[in-house]
């Protein structure tokens, strides 16, 4: 037999709860006498009975005695004990009793409601979002900040407090993410493998895993880190800890960072620590001379030793859109990739598809290596009848994208997020020359949801569009997914259809090309969107930068 | 513990990475619903903006809610805090209060003839409501100062005698709360932070000084309280030795009075302790028939020793730098005036909302006078309208019913710090009650915190009009946000504050 007597200072339960926890301790196995009570006169006595000596203990103190048949059975009274405590700080913090629960009004009050709650995910207002992501990581939990419009301090002191906290802050303005399967944001159902994504940009990291799902590789998780990270401020706080993390993730085999335009100091800095981690780490940053993101994950897909696959088309099959059977070719034929046998299921899937008739996939795989030539094998169909690019886009990265590749064919190209700032063009101004529109910049999304949940002003500039003489291409995005409007393709497929219908009016032919991106298991279904849109004469891709091309390449031919 | 990749689950973000996730969302609904969509399980916050600051002319081209959420990031950013309101939840719960003597206030305050104390933040004769103004006249005449209550009124607006908040000597008062030097007083005692509070003893209800009733009647009663109930009180708890309060307080709750409306348990746990001595004094039959009657009888006896408990227990978590806990919310009839740990003796005052409830006899709302009395101490500890679920039986009376007593409890663990641990709501599982308003909390979430109050009415020498259910001005919280913005440690301060 053994005694087992310790008190524990300052810690308070009323008596009948500690009855309870008491009875418990006795019903552990081997436990032969227990008290768990405060220190009261009372109950000092009633130890002295038992024969337990609890020191000077007093009426503010837990005094814990255990009278065990030996050491083991000191052990599970004692585990007897902790459960029973943590059983009941968890009923008081819960909400038992008569009435519905109120709902919880502050992020650290949900967090008390789910202590098993392993993720916070802010969406308010941007001023707001400094409190909500503050109590999430008060509460030694990560968190994901949606919310634009948070000022760079906030930013700072936020990354600050997670990295004291050992935990990462996703974001601010951070659209997208995957972690252990599930969709946060805007983001897509990829299928799950051993890629690890961290992501400075939401819709080109939604790129790159749409195109990795479509290649039959798969993502362990995609970490965001909000635009500013890796800017000469922020320092990359939340890239150091995303690295390391999925450095030492088990699921994880492979990383792939993917940026917009960043702090060079800083990207050297963030690529010096990615170089000790152990893992592959490549970097996929978009700039003047830089791969564009297709090319991005063939180097990574190659350096994985997996196969390079025809990036999903569909070509319009309305009359006046395409020649029949003339597979519109988006590059100069390449030497051939090494077919991935999921590519290849794919690309028969499709053609088995009794429908299929309308989705052609690629004979050939573009290598991006290749300069763009304009002066390639003409595609037959859709001359543009206007002199001008419009590339009216729902992801800043994609239009950013777009933007870079079409410069080095078209020269500078008016935006709301330009290249250069003197091509800057406010996203409500009627377009002029070359333009490219970012949709979800802060500019035109005050106010109002996200382009991706609601198209209306797409929509309208769409219209505005095909009434312009000078619009010789509508270039478009469209990212699917959770996060995403439920099933947009029937409203931007009528948008097109009477785009087309104007231009034809007109006497002009208004060619349509659409990046869109998606997986195969989104549920907006990426199959029947991609057909509902070539349905109306779109020509669609599932790579942007092959989209940009095409466009470029149906504008200039009409040029030439 | 490693892996067999050799990599340890104590691995950067390895809860996030390797468990399933379960999400706490606060924003757009339509991101968590696509969450359910996946069989996530998700935790909603529903969120609302916050209270908006004052207008303020020296921060031109911000906005008032970009007042707000300025002076929240700097105090959320203050490094202090997390620390600093822990410490002041934990000494709140652990303050005791030991009821140690009965004595007059000219002999414990040192209160002087002429000097008054009255309840809520400071005030002006001229700014002073009817039933404060009724009162002070009252408390002139018992105390000899005057003859008859005009010539009270007209000293006291000639500025010759003086009045201050009892919260500025550590005491309090419900309603008008006025003490004056003759008065007895209850003397409370924490034994762990060595503080000591004080209240005058209840009158009872209807025509009574602290609901500003003056006449006669007010006068007969204050002076039989002056030279019986006071002197036997006080020698029957010299008898007894102290009488521990805080043990009432927490019990009180389990029989369902929340110590603010309802005292009737207390009061009698109270008479039960001190009976024995009390007969064993020897005084004459008659007044001591008198002393139990006078204290059974009223059930808001302890009222006036649940408040100077609540008081000892927010005296433990003042002064506490870079907390933002609120420590006294307090009204005088015109204004609210709360403070908080962070902010010293400070006062943060609004306007004084009309309390919403029923009304006694043919009484009704325009009758009622704004919002007064120390008693809200008794909220801004944890009790009162904060555990209004623990008391069914008080809910009619201000106007509510169970279903909102229940909602306004729980509601109310959305603005406080922590659950009190020895006072506990048995309807909610013995649920802690809700202690420690937290000002960040409230100016968050928009709630307001809950008191239960008595009305007056607002003619004085009216006295009680009805009972019922208000809230404190908003700006009295956005006011102490500023304030402790303003203090927040230097270097903890985030964002670019303009010049």
């Amino acid at each position: 037999m053994t005694d087992h007597v310790e008190v524990r200072r300052g810690s308070y339960a009323d008596s009948v709860s500690l009855m309870q926890v008491t009875q418990r301790v006795r019903d552990a196995g081997g436990v032969r006498a227990a008290v768990v009570a405060m220190a009261t006169p009372l109950n000092v006595e009633v130890l002295a009975d038992l024969g337990f000596e609890p020191g000077d203990a007093g009426p503010n103190d837990l005094v814990v005695a255990i009278r065990g048949e030996d050491a083991e059975g000191i052990a599970a009274g004692i585990a007897a004990l902790e459960a029973g405590l943590a059983a009941l700080a968890r009923a008081s913090a819960g909400a038992g009793g008569f009435g519905p629960a109120e709902p919880a009004r502050t992020t650290a009050s949900a967090f008390r409601r789910d202590p098993d709650a392993t993720l916070g995910f802010v969406s308010v207002p941007g001023p707001g979002a400094f409190a909500e992501a503050s109590d999430a990581i008060a509460a030694g939990r990560s968190v994901m900040v949606f919310s634009d419009n948070v000022d760079l301090e906030a930013e700072i002191a936020l990354k600050a407090a997670a990295a004291e906290a050992g935990v990462l802050v996703m974001g601010p303005d951070c659209g997208t993410a995957l972690v252990g399967g599930v969709a946060l944001g805007f983001a897509n159902r990829v299928r799950a493998g051993s890629i690890g994504l961290v992501a400075a940009s939401g819709t080109g990291a939604q790129q790159v895993m749409c195109l990795l799902d479509a290649a039959g590789a798969g993502v362990s998780h995609c970490l965001g880190l909000g635009g500013r990270d890796l800017g000469a401020r922020v320092r990359g706080a939340s890239a150091r800890t995303a690295l390391a993390a999925l450095a030492a993730d088990p699921a994880t085999d492979r990383v792939v960072v993917v940026s917009k335009p960043a702090d060079p100091q800083v990207v050297a800095e963030v690529e010096a620590l990615a170089d000790g981690l152990g893992v592959p780490v490549h970097w996929i940053t978009l700039g003047p001379g830089r791969p564009d993101l297709t090319a991005g994950v063939e180097e990574v897909l190659t350096a994985a030793g997996l196969g390079v696959p025809t990036w999903p088309t569909w070509s319009p099959s309305t009359a006046s859109a395409a020649a029949p059977d003339a597979a519109p070719s988006d590059a100069p034929p390449g030497p051939a990739q090494p077919a991935d046998p999921r590519g290849a299921a794919d690309a028969s899937e499709a053609a088995d598809d009794p429908i299929g008739a309308t989705a052609h996939p690629l004979g050939a795989a573009d290598t991006s290596a290749a300069p763009f030539d304009p002066a390639s094998p003409a595609d037959p169909a859709s001359p543009a009848d206007g002199p001008y690019l419009r590339g009216l886009y729902c992801g800043g990265t994609l239009a950013d994208e777009a933007m870079l590749i079409a410069a080095e064919t078209l020269g500078p190209i008016r935006s709301n997020i330009p290249l250069a700032d003197e091509q800057r063009l406010s996203g409500r101004a009627a377009s002029i020359g070359h333009v490219v529109v970012d949709f979800g910049d802060d500019e035109l999304t005050a106010g109002r949801p996200h382009p991706m949940i609601d198209p209306g002003l797409r929509l309208e500039r769409i219209a505005a569009e095909a009434a312009d003489p000078t619009c010789g291409v509508l270039l478009l995005d469209l990212v699917l997914g959770y996060g995403a409007h439920p099933d947009p393709a029937p409203a931007l497929a009528a948008a097109i259809t009477d785009a087309r219908a104007v231009a034809a009016d007109q006497g002009r032919d208004l060619p349509v090309v659409v990046a869109l991106v998606g997986a195969a298991d989104d549920p907006q279904g990426l199959e029947a969107t991609g057909r509902a849109l070539a349905d109306v004469g779109a020509h669609v891709f599932a790579s942007n930068a092959h989209a940009t091309r095409h466009a470029l390449r149906l504008l200039t031919r009409k040029d030439g | 513990m490693t892996d067999s990749h050799g990599r340890g689950t104590d691995a950067p973000l390895a809860d996030l990475l390797r468990t399933d996730p379960r999400v706490v969302t606060a924003g757009a609904d339509l991101l968590g619903q696509a969450l359910r969509d996946q069989a996530v399980p998700v935790t909603e916050v529903d969120w609302r903006p916050p209270l908006l600051g004052e207008d303020g002319e020296d921060r031109l081209g911000e906005d008032r809610a970009g007042r707000t959420y300025r002076a929240l990031r700097t105090v959320l950013g203050d490094a202090r805090r997390t620390v600093a309101n822990a410490r002041a939840l934990e000494r709140m719960c652990a303050a005791g209060s030991e009821l140690v003597a009965i004595r007059p206030a000219s002999e414990v305050l040192g209160l002087e003839k002429g000097q008054f104390l009255h309840a809520g933040p400071p005030l002006e004769w001229e700014r002073a409501s009817g039933p404060m103004r009724g009162a002070l006249i009252g408390a002139t005449v018992f105390e000899g100062i005057a003859d008859t209550p005009e010539e009270a009124e007209r000293l006291l607006a000639s500025g010759s005698l003086e009045f201050e908040p009892c919260h500025h000597r550590d005491a309090v008062g419900p309603m008008a709360g006025v003490v004056s030097p003759s008065m007895w007083m209850f003397e409370l005692r924490d034994p762990v932070h060595g503080n000591t509070s004080y209240c005058s003893l209840n009158e009872g209800l209807g025509k009574v000084l602290r609901y500003g009733a003056y006449g006669p009647e007010v006068q007969t009663r204050l002076r039989w309280m002056a030279d019986v109930l006071g002197p036997v009180l006080s020698r029957a708890v010299a008898a007894h030795g102290s009488v521990d309060v805080a043990a009432i307080v927490a019990q009180m709750v389990q029989m369902g009075d929340e110590g603010h409306n309802r005292n009737r348990s207390a009061t009698l746990m109270w008479l039960r302790d001190l009976l024995p001595d009390l007969v064993s004094l020897g005084v004459d039959g008659t007044d001591l028939a008198d002393v139990v009657r006078f204290v059974g009888a009223n059930d808001h006896f302890a009222l006036n020793l649940v408040m100077p408990t609540c008081k000892l227990a927010m005296l433990a978590a003042a002064d506490i730098e870079g907390s933002s806990m609120v420590t006294v919310m307090a009204r005088n009839g015109t204004d609210f005036g709360i403070q908080t740990a962070g902010t010293g003796r400070e006062w943060f005052t609004g306007p004084a909302n009309r309390p919403e409830g029923l009304f006694l006899g043919d009484f009704g709302p325009d009758d009622a006078n704004p919002d007064i009395g120390d008693s809200a101490i008794t909220e801004t500890a944890g009790i009162g309208g904060f555990v209004m679920a623990a008391a069914p039986a008080i809910v009619r009376l201000v106007g509510g019913d169970v279903d909102f007593a229940l909602a306004a409890t729980r509601r109310m663990y959305e603005i406080t710090l922590g659950e009190h641990p020895r006072i506990q709501v048995p309807i909610l599982e013995f649920r802690g009650a809700p202690a420690g308003i937290d000002v960040t909390q409230v100016v968050r979430t928009g709630i307001l915190p809950q008191i239960n109050t008595g009305m007056a009415g607002a003619v004085a020498g009216t006295g009680q009009v009805g009972a019922g259910l208000v809230t404190p001005p908003e700006r009295c919280f956005t006011a102490a946000l500023d304030a402790l913005a303003s203090r927040a440690t230097p270097g903890a301060e985030v964002g670019a504050v303009r010049a």
